[in-house]
């Protein structure tokens, strides 16, 4: 009698692997993609993580936004637009006509005052204020016509008119920190919000309104995996389509037939940051001579198994406002030996460690706990500057620990640390001299030509007038080393073969192409996307 | 019994105030916050500061306890990380996590008892040590690892997902077939959610049952010519039963804290893996309503296990 229980037991579970092994999941016309977590707001001005800014930048449109090579920009929702130059820039938007919210509704000037508007409440729960300090004011002319006033010249200002619009029927009695709307959101986007699986998953279709035609894929579904070695899984088994692949995985997964592994450059780098009040690093010779001793390419190689590129400067090197002539810091561990006993630091007691004025060359490096990359890196880097003379202590903090008592407090020798930017070269937050006491300048970085020149680039709106700003910043930090610039990571993605792009020519006749990596990411024509219809039926 | 009730409720309900209070005070003061949490040039000093205002987080802490408190009462808590009611966001995950310990329950006491007791009639022979080497085994080995492993064997051997609650394609599914799929992906976690418990609960039957069988009235009642079936089931397992009884309201305690990890290694939609991500975001309100509820339901497993003992032990009186 007591033996019943185990023996159902077994027989729900034979059952059950019965079941499972003769039936394979199928494939429609969809692409499905995994995030590690939940979105939390599906509203642009409050998203802050990566899930929903990926959802809400297919539910939602900008004005404008960046070309596939990331450098000007094109209209969106905005057909057109003019910057007049001046003491008070302004900045007019010719607004597309008949563009319809999905609920029907059309879109107007209204909605971008409105979503502005929502933006600068104080009660906003959102971090984009920021963005729009510099705005002086914003006005509808007309229902197609949008212009916004600036206190001074600010060429990154434009950038952020690619926020998502939202529409202002909908929220304009709503508190729109706790509406429901975040939860079920209505844009102006190529795909319309479905539903929204509390932690498994948000299902979004396609629009057939979408102003520049109906998407190709008919439905694209986002799967909430919290593991990313399970995300694996999933994909060998075709539960998802889409995966962004970890350097380590790489050869397995390469050598999966039904899958193609792309590689693009991310819009980050780390970097070995030195504390520049500490009198151990206020000789540029001593910064110079630690670069020239840290082997990137080993690093690159050991840590990121090779998918990584050492970069010259603080810009992502695919870029336009990346300074080409400027090269990377040799690895040289002579000259670098020699650069430091031009700084003074010799080993004059002969224990193998450096030293100046009796004292030994000693120093802590920290980083952060829970980020296995940083942690290598900061082995290999303690090991390469031991050869070199250097004692290097390595310690790694909990995050919130690291920031408060370490990086904010400014009490550190040197850390490692990532930078992960935007596609706008401002990066004025990090290296102005302003930013040093409160900002993110935490490293104490002055140079007052680099000061001059970051000013001068955010007043400047010519790409062209920007870009040799830009490549002289570039020389400048590169000359002073208040980083060693270790390198820019490449992104890996795997996807499932039988994704194409559909491409119409003049006639209107559709063919099939290869999926194409573009300087702005894989998904940049993602509204393009289809399965081939052969396999689309396929069982 | 009204009597013991009462004092009973009430020394429960003040050792709740006290978890509140004190985790309280350790999830706020724990280095971190729940704004600009990354470092973001993009973002100013400025407007983290008003942010923190928005959410009270500006004011003493325990003008910030009796606040979250009252919103938990009056229902306006609302989440840090989605804007959404925090009673909302437990209510829909709340479920989930109910019915996997559940599953595991089942399982545990279904395999668990009948192998104790297989394990005791046969003691000391080959298939007893065996049971003894494998509870050990499960007791020591981590959830978590056998969980990956299991999942590789699996997608390995049958190339079906096992994430999540459910499969993703389920359109032209039968209901038959959906049940299924829903059923398998139940399976794993429950199974690796129980293994640690069928374990410990099969080495407590045991040694339970080995300790009445030498009792004298399972001798008188072998001496009068029962057959050993009727002995050993009707004697001796009523009487063996009697202190598993009270290991349910041990069982509460380890499956939530089992939860938290296997949910987030199954991607199971539940409150344990709520409560990992809102840990992480340091999202207050969240990560404190979980907690004051999860204290809820082991302080009820334990209230509920005395309760039990006093009905099938008609030796015990509370009073």
């Amino acid at each position: 009698m007591l033996f019943i229980p185990p023996v159902l037991f077994l027989i729900i579970l034979g059952v059950n692997l019965l079941f499972v092994s003769y039936r394979p999941p199928q494939r429609v016309n969809q692409l499905i993609m995994s995030s590690i977590g939940d979105a939390s707001f599906l509203n642009p001005i409050l998203a802050q993580d990566s899930a929903s800014s990926e959802i809400n930048s297919l539910v939602y449109n900008g004005l404008i936004k960046y070309d596939r090579n990331l450098q000007n920009f094109v209209g969106v929702l905005a057909e057109s637009w003019k910057v007049e130059d001046g003491k008070e820039p302004r900045i007019t938007f010719s607004l597309r006509k008949g563009v319809h919210w999905h609920d029907g509704k059309e879109f107007t000037a209204h909605d971008v005052k409105f979503t502005y508007d929502k933006i600068m409440d104080e009660k906003t729960n959102t971090v984009r204020r920021s963005d729009y300090e510099l705005v002086k004011g914003a006005e509808v002319l007309d229902p197609y016509t949008f212009r916004v006033t600036y206190k001074q010249p600010f060429s990154p200002g434009l950038g952020t008119w690619s926020m998502g619009i939202i529409p202002k029927h909908l929220l304009e009695k709503e508190d729109i920190n706790t509406t429901s709307f975040n939860r079920k959101p209505v844009g102006t986007g190529p795909f319309r919000f479905v539903e929204w699986v509390t932690d498994e998953k948000i299902v979004v279709e396609a629009n057939p309104k979408y102003f520049e035609g109906k998407p190709g894929l008919d439905r694209i579904i986002y799967r909430i995996i919290p593991e990313t070695s399970l995300s694996e899984m999933e994909l060998l088994t075709k539960g998802i389509d889409y995966y962004g692949v970890l350097p380590h995985q790489y050869r397995r997964m390469s050598k999966v037939p039904f899958l193609k592994i792309y590689s693009q450059p991310v819009f980050s780098y780390s970097y070995l940051g030195y504390n520049l009040n500490n009198p151990l690093f206020q000789d540029k010779k001593v910064r110079q001579a630690f670069s020239h001793a840290i082997n990137r390419e080993e690093l690159v190689q050991y840590v990121l198994y090779g998918f990584g590129a050492v970069i010259s400067g603080p810009f992502p090197s695919h870029l336009w406002y990346y300074n080409p002539n400027v090269k990377p810091v040799p690895y040289d561990l002579d000259k670098a030996r020699q650069l430091l006993s031009e700084a003074g630091w010799k080993d004059r007691d002969g224990d193998g460690i450096l030293d100046k004025d009796g004292k030994p060359f000693r120093f802590k490096l920290i980083t952060n706990s829970g980020n296995d990359i940083r942690r290598d890196v900061g082995v290999l880097v303690q090991r390469q500057l031991r050869e070199l003379g250097v004692d290097v202590t390595f310690e790694t903090y909990e995050w919130s620990i690291f920031l408060k008592n370490f990086i904010n407090a400014r009490h550190f020798d040197a850390c490692i640390l990532g930078w992960g930017l935007s596609p706008d070269p401002d990066d004025y937050m990090i290296w102005h001299s302003s930013q040093i006491e409160k900002g993110f300048n935490f490293i104490s970085y002055r140079n007052p030509e680099a000061d001059r020149l970051w000013e001068e680039g955010r007043k400047e709106y010519d790409v062209e007038k920007r870009k040799h700003i830009y490549w002289r910043i570039h020389e400048l930090i590169a000359e002073d080393q208040p980083y060693t610039f270790l390198y820019m990571p490449l992104g890996l993605s795997a996807l499932q073969r039988r994704f194409f792009l559909m491409e119409r020519d003049e006639k209107g006749k559709e063919a099939l192409q290869e999926i194409r990596l573009e300087k702005a990411g894989l998904m940049y024509d993602l509204v393009k996307w289809t399965v081939s219809k052969g396999i689309a039926l396929e069982r | 019994m009204a009597q013991y009730l009462i004092r009973r409720l009430i020394y429960t309900f003040i050792t709740l105030v006290g978890i509140s209070v004190i985790s309280w005070v350790i999830i706020t003061q724990a280095p971190g916050s729940p704004i600009a949490i990354t470092l973001d040039p993009k973002v100013s000093p400025k407007i983290v500061e008003q942010m923190e205002k928005n959410y009270d987080l500006d004011k003493p802490i325990y003008q910030q306890y009796f606040l979250w408190l009252k919103r938990l009462f009056t229902g306006n808590l609302y989440s840090f990380k989605d804007g959404r009611p925090v009673l909302d966001k437990i209510g829909e995950r709340i479920w989930n996590t109910l019915l996997l310990n559940f599953v595991s329950i089942l399982i545990i006491f279904s395999l668990a008892i009948p192998l104790g007791i297989f394990s005791a009639r046969k003691q000391y022979t080959f298939l007893d040590n065996l049971g003894t080497f494998g509870a050990y085994l499960g007791i020591s080995i981590p959830g978590f690892w056998l969980a990956y492993l299991l999942i590789l064997g699996t997608v390995k051997l049958f190339g079906y997902p096992v994430l999540g609650m459910r499969s993703f394609v389920t359109e032209d599914l039968t209901s038959l077939e959906i049940v299924m799929d829903r059923l398998w992906h139940l399976m794993l976690p429950s199974i690796i959610l129980a293994i640690g418990g069928i374990a410990a609960l099969s080495r407590y039957t045991r040694s339970s049952m080995l300790e009445v069988i030498r009792q004298d009235y399972v001798r008188t009642a072998k001496a009068k010519g029962l057959p050993e079936e009727t002995v050993y089931y009707k004697h001796a397992l009523r009487n063996a039963l009697l202190p598993i009884v009270t290991l349910f309201g041990f069982l509460i305690p380890g499956l939530i804290g089992g939860s938290i990890i296997m949910e987030t290694v199954f991607a199971w939609p539940g409150i344990g893996r709520l409560a990992y991500q809102a840990v992480l975001a340091r999202d207050y309100p969240v990560v404190m309503t979980i907690n004051t509820i999860s204290a809820v339901l082991v302080l009820i497993g334990n209230f509920i296990a005395d309760m039990l003992y006093a009905i099938v032990d008609p030796r015990i009186r509370y009073g």
